[in-house]
C-alpha cells in the first residue's frame, strides 16, 4: 500500500522522496547518537572529555576505561570493578530463563491440548500476572525471601524471576500451541502415546521459533531488570544493572565519565548482542507481549 | 475442574478405570498445578498481603495491627504524592503521545518503499533492547549541563544555548520523557509498521483511482484502519509509564530534590528508606488499581474476541 508516486507529478514525487530519505536519515542519526556518544566517551581519556567535545571522535582511542570499569572501578567500598556483578547477572539469567521457558512450554501445552473446565479463567489469571506493577508484591517477597534465608542471593533472584516470568512464557507458548493442529495430537493418542511423549516427540520438535522468542524475551527482561535486583540484593550479590547504577550515582572522588560509560557498555553488550544476532525474534517477542492476539 | 476431556476416541479402551488411568488423566493438571499455585500465592496472595499492610500501622517492619484507612489519609495528604501524581500525568501524557506520533510518523515514512529499510529499522528499535539503567546513564551524560549537549552547542558557535534541564527542578521531568521516548518509540514504530503492512492494498488503490490525494488517503482511510494498533500501543505505553522506575532512578535519582518523583519511586522510598511501610503499601495499591483499570478491560476484550 505504498504506491503513492502515481498520483503526484514526477518532479514533485522526486522532491518528496528526497524529503523522506532526508527525514529518515536524520532521525536515524538522532537515534544512534546516544550510543555513539556512550562508545566514544568510553574510549577517551578524562582530560579529553573535560577539554573536548562530546561528539568528537576519540583523538587517541584507548580501552583503559574499559579495563578500569571491568576490574578496578569502585562500587560502594570495594574497588574490584564490575566483573563480579556481570557474573552475578549471568548466574541469575541462565537458570531463570531456562526454568521459566520450560515451565511456560508445559503450561502452554496443557492449556491448549489438555483442556479442562476452568482453563480459560486460569489462563486469564496467569495473563494478568504479567502486568501487575511489581511494587504490589515487593514487600511480601522481601519478607518471604528473608524468612527462607534467600535475601542477597542469586538463588533468591532466580526464583523471583522464574515466578514473575511464568505469565509471559505461558502466554507465548499457549498462543503458539493454539495454532498447532489438534489432529496430530489426537492421532498420537490413538497410537497410545502418553502426555509427556506427545509433548516431547510432537510439540517440542516444532517449537523452535517460539522457544527462541521466549528465551530472548526472558533473557532481555531479566538481564535488564533493576527493581528486583535493587530490592532483594545488596553489596556484592547485586546484578549488573544495580552495580552500574551504584557506580554512576556514587559521588565520591573524581567523576570518571569514561569509566561510567564503559560500564554502561558492558551492561548493554549482552542484550545488544542478542538483538543484533536475532533481532527478528526479539521484535516478535515484543509484539507477542504487546498484542495478545 | 475435575474431569479432563481429551479424546473421546479412547473411550472403548478404558472401560475399567484403574489407578494408573486416573493418574494419567490427572497428569496434565498435576503439571500445571505448581505454576498456577505459585501464581496464586506469589501474585494474588502477595497482592492481598500488600493490601492488608496498607491498612496496618506498619512503619519500619510489617506489623499486623489494624490502622484503618490511616495510611490512605496520610498518603493523600503528602505533598510528595501529589508531586508524584502530577509527574506521572506529565510523563504519561507526553511519553504516550510523543511515542505514538513519532512511531506512526516514522512508520509511514518507512512504508514508502524505502530502499534501506532493513538497515534503518534496527536503528530505530535497538534502544528497546537496552536496560533502562543503561538508557538513563547514557542520557544523563548526553544531557550533562557542563560537558554534554550544552557544551557541544557552544563549540558549534551557539554560545547562548542553555540546557540545564537535568538540574532544573521545573524541567527535569522532561528529560525523563526524552529518554523514555528515545527508548520506546522505535517499538511503537514497529507496531505501526506491522499494522500498515496488514492493510489491504485494494482499498488504497480504489481510493487512488477516485482521485484521493496521498494525504487524504492516510487521513481518511489508513489511519482510521490502524485503530487497533493505537489501542495496543496506548496500553503498552501506559503500562510502562506507570511501572517506570529504573529510568528515573538512573537518570535523575528522583531529583533534583523531589522534582522527578513518580509513584514507583515514592513507593520504594517510603517503604524501604523512610520507614512508612503502610503508606508505601497504600501507594502500591494505588498503582495496582491504575494498571488494573487499564489492563483488565483490554485483556477481557482480547480474550473474548479470540473466542469468536
Amino acid at each position: 500500500m505504498s504506491a503513492t508516486q502515481e498520483t503526484v507529478s514526477a518532479g514533485g514525487a522526486r522532491t518528496a522522496r528526497y524529503f523522506i530519505y532526508a527525514a529518515l536519515i536524520i532521525l536515524a542519526l538522532v537515534y544512534l547518537l546516544p550510543l555513539y556518544v556512550m562508545l566514544s566517551t568510553s574510549l577517551k581519556s578524562l582530560d579529553e572529555i573535560r577539554g573536548g567535545d562530546m561528539l568528537a571522535l576519540p583523538r587517541d582511542p584507548s580501552v583503559a576505561a574499559w579495563v578500569r570499569a571491568w576490574g578496578e572501578a569502585c562500587i560502594g567500598v570495594s574497588c574490584v570493578g564490575i566483573k563480579g556483578y556481570f557474573w552475578n547477572s549471568i548466574k541469575m539469567v541462565v537458570p531463570a530463563v531456562l526454568i521459566s521457558t520450560l515451565l511456560g512450554a508445559l503450561n502452554g501445552y496443557v492449556l491448549t491440548k489438555w483442556r479442562f473446565p476452568g482453563h480459560k479463567l486460569m489462563f486469564g489469571m496467569m495473563l494478568f500476572a504479567c502486568f501487575i506493577p511489581f511494587q504490589a508484591v515487593l514487600i511480601p517477597m522481601a519478607r518471604v525471601l528473608g524468612t527462607f534465608g534467600l535475601s542477597n542471593s542469586t538463588t533468591g533472584l532466580v526464583i523471583v524471576h522464574v515466578i514473575y516470568g511464568l505469565g509471559f512464557t505461558t502466554l507465548f507458548f499457549r498462543n503458539y500451541y493454539e495454532a498447532f493442529p489438534d489432529e496430530l495430537v489426537k492421532a498420537a493418542m490413538i497410537d497410545g502415546a502418553g502426555f509427556f511423549r506427545i509433548f516431547w516427540r510432537i510439540l517440542l520438535p516444532s517449537s523452535g521459533p517460539i522457544i527462541v522468542v521466549t528465551i530472548i524475551y526472558q533473557f532481555t527482561n531479566i538481564w535488564n531488570d533493576f527493581l528486583f535486583g535493587v530490592s532483594f540484593s545488596s553489596g556484592t550479590s547485586s546484578p549488573m544493572t544495580v552495580a552500574l547504577n551504584n557506580l554512576v550515582a556514587s559521588s565520591t572522588g573524581v567523576k570518571e565519565y569514561n569509566v561510567d560509560m564503559a560500564a554502561a557498555v558492558f551492561a548493554a553488550l549482552p542484550t545488544l548482542f542478542v538483538y543484533v544476532v536475532a533481532g527478528r525474534y526479539f521484535v516478535r517477542g515484543l509484539m507477542a507481549g504487546a498484542v495478545k492476539g | 475442574m475435575t474431569t479432563i476431556e481429551p479424546v473421546p476416541v479412547l473411550e472403548p479402551q478404558r472401560q475399567r478405570r484403574s489407578f494408573a488411568d486416573g493418574l494419567r488423566n490427572a497428569l496434565p493438571k498435576i503439571v500445571l498445578a505448581p505454576s498456577f499455585a505459585v501464581i496464586l500465592v506469589f501474585v494474588y496472595g502477595f497482592i492481598l498481603w500488600t493490601v492488608y499492610l496498607s491498612f496496618t500501622t506498619s512503619r519500619i517492619l510489617p506489623v499486623y495491627k489494624w490502622g484503618g484507612f490511616d495510611a490512605y489519609f496520610r498518603l493523600w495528604s503528602q505533598p510528595n504524592w501529589y508531586v508524584a501524581m502530577q509527574n506521572l500525568a506529565i510523563f504519561g501524557v507526553l511519553y504516550i503521545g510523543i511515542c505514538i506520533i513519532l512511531g506512526l510518523g516514522i512508520a509511514i515514512l518507512m512504508d514508502q518503499r524505502i530502499r534501506a529499510e532493513g538497515l534503518l529499522r534496527p536503528i530505530f528499535l535497538y534502544p528497546m533492547a537496552l536496560s533502562f539503567v543503561v538508557t538513563g546513564t547514557a542520557w544523563k551524560w548526553f544531557l550533562n549541563p557542563g560537558l554534554g549537549l550544552e557544551n557541544t552547542m557552544h563549540n558549534l558557535g551557539w554560545t547562548s544555548f542553555k540546557f540545564d534541564w537535568l538540574v532544573n527542578p521545573k524541567m527535569a521531568i522532561y528529560t525523563v520523557v526524552i529518554a523514555g521516548v528515545w527508548q520506546a518509540s522505535g517499538f511503537v514504530m514497529a507496531m505501526f509498521l506491522a499494522g500498515l503492512r496488514g492493510i489491504d492494498g485494494e482499498i488504497i488503490k480504489a481510493a487512488q483511482i477516485d482521485g484521493a490525494s496521498t494525504v487524504s488517503i492516510y487521513r481518511r482511510i489508513i489511519i482510521p484502519l490502524l485503530r487497533p494498533v493505537f489501542l495496543s500501543a496506548f496500553i503498552v505505553l501506559a503500562h510502562m509509564a506507570i511501572k517506570s522506575y529504573d529510568l528515573v532512578i538512573a537518570l535523575t535519582g528522583g531529583g533534583p530534590g523531589n522534582a522527578t518523583e513518580l509513584p514507583s519511586t515514592f513507593m520504594y522510598s517510603y517503604t524501604f528508606t523512610r520507614n512508612q511501610m503502610n503508606v508505601g503499601s497504600a501507594s502500591a495499591v494505588m498503582m495496582l488499581m491504575g494498571i488494573t483499570a487499564i489492563i483488565v478491560p483490554y485483556l477481557y476484550s482480547e480474550l473474548r474476541e479470540r473466542k469468536q
